[in-house]
């Protein structure tokens, strides 16, 4: 049934599905993991790092890319698709500052995204961009704000997120982890998108790149010393909590 | 207002290179900038270009836009000062006109040159920036209208468009007044006064903003008395002065005063 209905991006099936949309979603689907999380003075993008083949130079794969100084976004999908969107929402984002005389906020540079992905729903001989992308950045007043645009052309705010493979998971992780302590301070922030990422990378703090925002300051990204030590105080962490489980059993 | 067929484009428009020297053209206002005008810049008009048929044809009479309209920031916001006379020639075709164009409850326009050209992109205007506060859930700031029109009016540059405006108003980042004009100027600053008659209102009001401080009170006297003093001496410019006040919750319009009335009241003064 869903033979007939899934050629051209343009038809509605019967019961009100467009395919083409869905199937993109299920390329998302296999990308690797990016999680957001907006903390109170930071926002924390996080990507599981695709293990890269021994001749490849690692700094052609860059999955988190800057929008603008005060956005930036991680993706998962296509990363072909994702090179169009990006330069595309680099060149509004520059625009904007023309005619308007101000940079973007984060909900504009979303919404710009979010209209052009939809127009690649609706027209002819064109199919759809096969990336979901998390946005996040800090608007003109200080409010740190994380949005989630996916391949129909919606988009969320959110308090934290994540997109691509075992999206779920992660996303259940958050939903449990993210309370106002966890979020307290920066480095809280940095550790609680570690951990989520933790749940679904295999090896650990190699796998994973992170990049921040601050207020008023260019996104920043994490050497792979830095996560390494935050991994291994986090593992602390968890053999202490572990420890006092067991010290709560046996007494 | 304008005697279209006396004016000739003086301007330092590179386009114009090879063209013929056209005989009714843009505006003439880019000889009355503020006093922030930067100098040194193509903004002066002074400069002739290389028209290449420039010994053909007399130089005409430049006739400025009749009219004088200013507008000047102070601490407790922006005023703007316009006089009411439309001249065609030496017929004073109204006392009563509008030269003060209502974008929206904060932002307001002058009128300056061709009539229906002012009014009509300022309209544009008005409705470019209600869509633009309906997608974007805040205020146009005074930059970003001020920019909207200047883009849309540089569209057609050249085209014999005649406009002189400033964009007028208050946003986030306090008071905003920017002029703009169909050469494609668009300059921000403190003061400007624009037309015919706007020389005679920078003289009242250059010396009246001298101490720092005016109250809204003080402000208003010296807009209506520059826009007076500007009606006394310019044939083109005179009728009402309206007189508005743009601070931070919006406009109002603070008065309409006949420059007849004005003028018996300032002489009982000197008495």
């Amino acid at each position: 049934m869903a033979a007939r209905y899934d050629r051209a991006i343009t038809v509605f099936s019967p019961d009100g599905h467009l395919f083409q949309v869905e199937y993109a979603q299920e390329a998302v689907k296999k990308g690797s993991t990016a999680v957001g999380i907006r903390g109170k003075d930071i926002v924390v993008l996080g990507v599981e790092k695709k293990s890269v083949a021994k001749l490849q130079e690692e700094r052609t794969v860059r999955k988190i890319c800057t929008l603008d100084d005060h956005v930036c976004m991680a993706f998962a999908g296509l990363t072909a698709d994702a090179r169009i969107v990006i330069n595309r929402a680099r060149v509004e984002c520059q625009s904007h500052r023309l005619t308007v005389e101000d940079p973007v906020t984060v909900e504009y540079i979303t919404r710009h995204i979010a209209t052009l992905k939809q127009r690649y729903t609706q027209s002819n001989g064109r199919r759809p961009f096969g990336i979901s992308a998390l946005i996040v950045g800090f608007d003109c007043d200080g409010t740190p704000r994380l949005y989630q645009t996916d391949p129909s052309g919606t988009y969320h705010a959110w308090k934290a997120n994540a997109i691509g493979r075992s999206a779920k998971t992660v996303r259940e992780f958050l939903e449990k982890n993210y309370t106002d302590e966890a979020i307290a301070t920066d480095n809280e922030s940095i550790k609680l998108a570690i951990k989520a990422l933790l749940e679904v990378v295999q090896s650990g703090g190699k796998n994973i790149e992170l990049a921040v925002i601050r207020r008023n300051q260019p996104l920043k990204l994490l050497e792979s010393k830095e996560i390494e030590t935050l991994v291994t105080e986090i593992e602390k962490e968890k053999e202490d909590e572990a420890e006092k489980k067991k010290q709560k059993k046996s007494t | 207002m304008a005697l279209a067929n006396v004016l000739q484009s003086e301007s330092v428009d590179f386009s114009n290179y090879g063209r013929k020297c056209r005989g009714f053209s843009s505006s003439l206002y880019e000889t009355e900038l503020g006093l922030e005008s930067v100098g040194g810049d193509n903004l002066s008009f002074a400069v002739r270009t290389a028209c290449s048929d420039g010994d053909g044809p007399e130089r005409k009479i430049q006739f400025l836009h009749g009219t004088t309209t200013l507008a000047f920031k102070f601490q407790h916001g922006v005023i703007v000062a316009v006089d009411s006379r439309a001249t065609a020639g030496a017929y004073i075709a109204s006392q009563t006109v509008k030269k003060v164009i209502e974008i929206n409850p904060y932002l307001l326009g002058t009128m300056a040159g061709g009539a229906a050209d002012c009014s009509f992109w300022e309209r544009l205007l008005a409705r470019q920036c209600r869509v633009y506060e309906l997608r974007n859930k805040e205020r146009i700031s005074v930059a970003a209208a001020s920019k909207l029109l200047a883009n849309m009016v540089y569209q057609y540059k050249g085209m014999g468009l005649s406009m002189g405006t400033m964009v007028c108003g208050w946003d986030k980042t306090g008071p905003g007044l920017y002029y703009v004009d169909s050469e494609g100027n668009r300059v921000c600053g403190d003061l400007f006064a624009v037309g015919s008659g706007s020389m005679y209102a920078y003289g009242i009001v250059d010396s009246g903003l001298k101490q720092k401080d005016l109250t809204v009170e003080e402000a208003c006297d010296l807009g209506c008395r520059a826009i007076y003093q500007a009606t006394y001496r310019d044939a083109y410019s005179g009728g009402q002065v309206n007189l508005y006040h743009v601070h931070s919750e919006g406009w109002n319009r603070v008065s309409q005063s006949d420059v007849l009335m004005l003028h018996q009241q300032y002489q009982a003064e000197k008495a």
